[in-house]
């Protein structure tokens, strides 16, 4: 993956897969201690012990169209390759959650990429999926919550394109904010 | 800067649109979006149909994702679905293509041969 939000759109699939209908992204980079930390939770329909022990293990898939499953192995590469891991936790019937954590300035990191082009792809797609995506600096905090959208916006569905392009900039111009200017 | 009051007025004035075209039989644009389509360029592919669709305002036209069909080297992929058509799988797409798939098959209803499964794979 080109970068940290190609990753993201990736692991944030399977919590589609598993019929969340609330995901929460939740992004936080601390430059003081030089860490950046990411969590991805959702409300579907959990792992076993055993399914999150092979979660990994880029030979398992539970789809049938091909044998390998490749999106949390690169993740957990990439967090490894960074002085990071990723973490999964989970619970059958209550949902997922996925930490992943890495060294911030580690020469390794990929860049973000378009973090706004992520999260407006998954509300386009995914209609019916209420998405928190929360992204914290040290200069401040940036919230989207779906929810608060839908209020604002009544029977016009979220994914009109009009919606998702407004989103978009909100998105970009919010990030902007929290980092000083500098993406 | 974007504010909530800029969407309320998005609301008021799309929502007439789209109340509209309700009666319109829809078309479906659908993305591979699995860790192939997505390493391969599927999100650029999916938002450059956001950009044209917003341009020409298609309001009959929806887009949406799909997982990994298993023909991986060929992705980015797209499903055309049109009302009495039947499918067309597009191949290898770039956001550059995008732009010709909406103007010749989504407005006009003319294929794009050349970007198609068929013609892709015999050239191979």
């Amino acid at each position: 993956m080109q970068d940290l939000s190609l990753h993201l759109l990736d692991l944030v699939q399977n919590s589609i897969t598993a019929n969340a209908s609330l995901i929460e992204i939740s992004i936080e980079e601390d430059k003081k201690e030089d860490w950046l930390n990411i969590v991805v939770e959702d409300n579907g329909k959990g792992m076993d012990k055993e399914t999150m022990e092979k979660a990994v293990d880029p030979f398992y898939t539970t789809r049938t169209t091909r044998k390998v499953g490749l999106g949390l192995p690169l993740f957990k590469a990439t967090a490894q390759r960074c002085g990071g891991d990723l973490k999964i936790q989970s619970t059958v019937g209550q949902g997922t959650r996925i930490q992943i954590g890495l060294k911030l300035s580690h020469i390794d990191r990929p860049p973000f990429g378009k973090i706004e082009d992520t999260i407006v792809s998954l509300i386009l797609c995914n209609d019916e999926i209420d998405f928190v995506y929360s992204h914290k600096t040290n200069y401040g905090e940036f919230i989207l919550d779906t929810r608060e959208v839908r209020k604002v916006i009544g029977e016009l569905p979220i994914n009109n394109v009009e919606v998702i392009t407004w989103i978009q900039s909100y998105i970009r111009e919010g990030l902007n904010e929290i980092n000083g200017g500098v993406l | 800067m974007k504010t909530l009051k800029e969407l309320e007025e998005i609301r008021q004035r799309t929502l007439e649109e789209v109340n509209l075209r309700k009666d319109r039989k829809g078309t479906r644009v659908v993305v591979g979006m699995g860790t192939c389509g997505i390493s391969a360029g599927a999100r650029p592919v999916l938002l450059a149909f956001v950009e044209e669709i917003k341009k020409r305002n298609l309001q009959h036209v929806t887009v949406t994702q799909t997982g990994c069909a298993g023909v991986c080297r060929l992705e980015p992929m797209v499903d055309v679905y049109m009302p009495d058509q039947e499918k067309v799988t597009y191949v290898n797409m770039t956001p550059e293509k995008v732009k010709r798939v909406v103007a010749e098959h989504l407005v006009n209803g003319q294929v794009v041969k050349e970007f198609t499964i068929g013609a892709v794979e015999k050239k191979d």
